[in-house]
């Protein structure tokens, strides 16, 4: 059916998607994340497109990864334990997920997809010099647009979480002022 | 041995957890846990499609789907940042101004 590497990488992907969104601390989730996003790069690797899974490895594990880590640690931990789910939420929850797998298992089953492309290890792989090559002709307006993307999306969020209340050397009294209304 | 249905029941099975975790979670940043894990199985479906054609384009549209994907995480971190400055809080049931 499936080779044990496979396999393997299947079990922690799965396992390691589940951890992080149940882990007790979300720090420990984002690690797990962070594994998670590792193990879509193993399946890369399996699938011979060893290019998506380095950029998969250095976006994901280097930067988004690294981001939501310090997200986790800017908001105070107080904030992160109010866990009010309720198990009615958490069982419908499930049963979605469960009616969500088997349709669709069903549907893949009946669509005849089985043995479509035939065995991977024999058929030829996706020689990476394409990939570069479509980058700079075919895709080449939709790598500027992206890369502006980027750009506007960084900037908007650098602006989103700047501070407009402290300037300079006011921030003493702002802080001051954020215990009193603490504490009143 | 491996064949197309094998990786796409995978992305199956991580869809279905990401929806699960959109439903159920309440904490901004264990949703945004759920949206990068359902991007990430579209993006293996799109590599597993690529390589079963074959075809290069699917690689290439997997790429730009990861970098817009980084986009969108740096702006819901920004978000939240945001959210909890107003609110202390980032339980999305508790941010009730927009609420009718």
């Amino acid at each position: 059916m499936a080779d044990p590497i496979f396999i393997a990488v299947a079990v922690l992907t799965v396992g390691t998607a589940i951890i992080a969104l149940e882990a007790r601390e979300l720090i420990y989730g984002a690690i797990s994340l962070a594994i998670s996003m590792l193990g879509i790069a193993g399946f890369f690797l399996l699938l011979d497109a060893p290019f998506v899974a380095m950029f998969q490895i250095l976006v994901y594990v280097g930067a988004v990864a690294v981001l939501i880590i310090f997200t986790v640690m800017l908001v105070r931990t107080q904030a992160l334990f109010t866990t009010k789910e309720d198990k009615k939420r958490k069982g419908a929850g499930i049963a979605l997920m469960l009616i969500i797998m088997s349709s669709f298992g069903a549907l893949l089953l009946a669509s005849g997809l089985n043995g479509q492309f035939g065995d991977f290890n024999e058929s030829p792989a996706v020689n990476f010099t394409e990939i570069g090559e479509l980058m700079l002709t075919y895709y080449a307006p939709v790598l500027i647009i992206l890369g502006l993307t980027l750009a506007g999306s960084v900037i908007a969020a650098l602006a989103l979480a700047r501070r407009e209340d402290i300037t300079g050397e006011e921030e003493g009294d702002g802080e001051e002022q954020q215990h009193h209304e603490r504490t009143t | 041995m491996s064949e197309l249905l094998d990786f796409v029941i995978v992305s199956m099975v991580l869809v279905a957890i990401g929806i699960y975790g959109l439903v159920v979670k309440r904490n901004a940043i264990r949703m945004l846990f759920s949206i990068e894990i359902i991007a990430n199985a579209a993006n293996l479906l799109l590599v597993a499609f690529s390589r079963g054609l074959p075809n290069a384009q699917g690689q290439v549209v997997a790429l730009f789907s990861i970098a817009i994907a980084a986009a969108e995480v740096a702006v819901g971190l920004g978000l939240i940042i945001v959210a909890y400055r107003l609110y202390k809080e980032i339980d999305v049931a508790e941010l009730r101004s927009m609420r009718g």
